[in-house]
């Protein structure tokens, strides 16, 4: 799958390695969750009333659209939480029975 | 006496000069941001391991970013800073904040917001797709991450930051495949007289139009939306293109795999609407906004609004207004300022407000688009309600105004608390009733005015 961002510049950073939904995710360091799965891919999460992707939208923390999980149920705000190295976040939420 | 206790919300241009000012008379306020570095929107910063320098990232603004930034670094030993600090809520003369999954109360004796503002959203068929983000986010994600939100980019909307973006894409070397203006050249003529009163700001606009057209960027002027297309392939869903009318009512399309969408700013004003201050319509924008005095006092004693959070009038004008709230709150609290320097700063925030009414004027924020807008477009993204919804809320459930029809149909009750859709809501149901704008009312704001995660540690006293 293509990703939907395209870097520009600032391309000499360190990678780092998350894990997202169990695969591993190539990103470099400073960018943000989000930055890193639209690198990779074309959404985060699915709508939960029409089940249909999202990709974020304000990128400025005031939509909300962009929230990932971590494999332990926390939900991250992907556009302002950075990719960290060793992170495992997943794109569905946990149900709250399994946390 | 215990020095008093100022709490300023934000960091942005407004917020840093507030505090400046505080600090230049004592005080050491305390400083909540809910972003990782002091800058705001406008003067966001890029993280430290990034290497451009000012001139790439703010262009004709470095200067202006880089004394802010300068400013604040100088400011640091003298207040306290709280980064990564959400203000939530604000009760009994204490703000509720959230760091690192921790909740607090802190008390204060005044409070400056300089919460500033989003982008101002009108909906379209096809805009909750991947690939569709805010003009704002399309620069952040230059700016802040040095990447573009697709290769190939259409900015659609009105205002200045549409042709600052694009500009700012055709330089970072992603050619924007359209730039789709909803206001014509007629109504561009007529702001031109609030324009006028800072021509260096409004030759710049002309420069960035002048430059993209250049390089063979297509700028269409009074366009209508119409949607925004869809593809779904081993790719998954995304972005295909953009379906607008041209001025003459003609149907064109355009090619792209990302949309930038923005219709001017709306200010973010909970903390203020939780605080029980007095709003009042304000027609040139057509958004409600908290009521102040010229200095930025609000109809609450103690408290402060500045900056785009107050009414959009750039950055430029938040440093300037941020500052005079700051004079104003020292000034209430019995320590004595210059009133040479008030005088100075109404002064220089003169032009500022000439120059927003004729932004509004020029570009003026699309609400007519709201009437035809098919009953199956999603106004509220969060929640997926959709205009039909709205206009069954206000026709047979008999919804008088917003917040009656958030209880039917759920707009604005979701996660962003009718941060993007809330004006465009009003719009709707305004125009379902056919009633003037200001009776559709305004989302009432409740806390916490942001999701707080669920795992929450702390104790509020």
């Amino acid at each position: 799958m293509k990703g939907l961002f395209r870097r520009v510049s600032e391309t000499q950073r360190s990678p780092i390695t998350i894990t997202v939904n169990g695969q591993p995710v190539t990103a470099l360091e400073g960018d943000t969750i989000l930055t890193a799965l639209l690198l990779a891919g074309g959404q985060l999460r699915m709508n939960e009333f029409d089940q249909k992707p999202r990709a974020g939208f304000c990128l400025m923390g005031a939509c909300q659209d962009c929230r990932v999980w971590t494999e332990s149920g926390d939900e991250l705000r992907a556009c302002s939480t950075p990719a960290t190295p060793g992170l495992r976040i997943v794109t569905a939420e946990v149900p709250w029975t399994s946390q | 006496m215990d020095k008093p206790v100022v709490i300023v919300v934000g960091a942005g241009p407004a917020g840093t000069r507030a505090a400046q000012t505080l600090t230049q008379a004592g005080l050491r306020p305390i400083v909540l941001d809910e972003n990782r570095q002091q800058g705001g929107q406008i003067y966001r910063r890029q993280p430290e391991n990034f290497v451009r320098p000012a001139s790439k990232l703010y262009g004709a603004s470095a200067r202006s970013a880089t004394a802010l930034h300068t400013a604040f670094a100088e400011l640091l030993p003298h207040i306290e800073y709280r980064p990564e600090t959400l203000a939530w809520g604000v009760v009994d003369q204490q703000v509720l904040v959230e760091h690192n999954q921790r909740v607090e109360a802190i008390p204060y004796d005044a409070l400056i917001i300089a919460t500033g503002a989003t982008d101002r959203i009108m909906p379209c068929p096809g805009w909750t797709l991947p690939g569709v983000f805010t003009l704002g986010g399309a620069q952040i994600a230059l700016k802040a991450q040095a990447c573009a939100v697709g290769a190939a980019p259409v900015f659609m909307g009105t205002g200045p930051l549409l042709y600052l973006v694009a500009w700012q894409y055709l330089k970072a070397g992603i050619k924007p495949r359209a730039v789709l203006d909803t206001s014509s050249l007629k109504t561009r003529i007529k702001g031109l007289r609030g324009l006028r009163h800072r021509p260096a700001i409004l030759a710049q606009g002309v420069r960035y139009m002048a430059e993209l057209m250049r390089a063979g960027v297509a700028l269409h002027a009074g366009i209508q939306p119409v949607r925004i297309e869809e593809r779904d392939d081993e790719d998954g869903l995304r972005v295909r293109g953009v379906t607008w009318r041209n001025s003459r009512g003609q149907l064109r399309h355009t090619v792209g795999d990302a949309v930038g969408m923005g219709y001017g700013l709306r200010s973010e004003t909970q903390l203020a609407d939780l605080l029980k201050c007095d709003f009042a319509f304000d027609p040139t924008s057509r958004q409600w906004l908290p009521v102040t005095d010229e200095d930025g006092a609000t109809s609450q004693q103690g408290v402060y609004t500045a900056g785009d959070g107050a009414g959009i009038r750039g950055a430029d004008g938040a440093e300037y207004a941020g500052a005079l709230a700051a004079l104003r709150c020292l000034a209430d609290l019995g320590l004595t300022v210059s009133a040479q320097e008030v005088a100075r700063l109404r002064k220089a925030l003169e032009p500022m407000t000439a120059f927003r009414t004729g932004l509004e004027t020029g570009f003026p924020w699309p609400w007519r688009n709201a009437a035809s807008l098919p009953d199956e477009t999603v106004i509220c993204r969060c929640e997926n309600v959709t205009a039909g919804d709205i206009r069954r809320a206000a026709g047979s459930l008999d919804a008088p105004e917003l917040n009656r029809a958030k209880a039917f149909v759920r707009v604005g009750m979701g996660r962003c608390q009718g941060r993007m859709c809330g004006l465009a809501g009003a719009e709707v149901l305004a125009a379902a009733r056919n009633i003037p704008i200001e009776q559709a009312g305004r989302i009432r704001s409740a806390a916490p005015i942001k999701p707080l995660p669920a795992k929450i540690r702390g104790i509020m006293t």
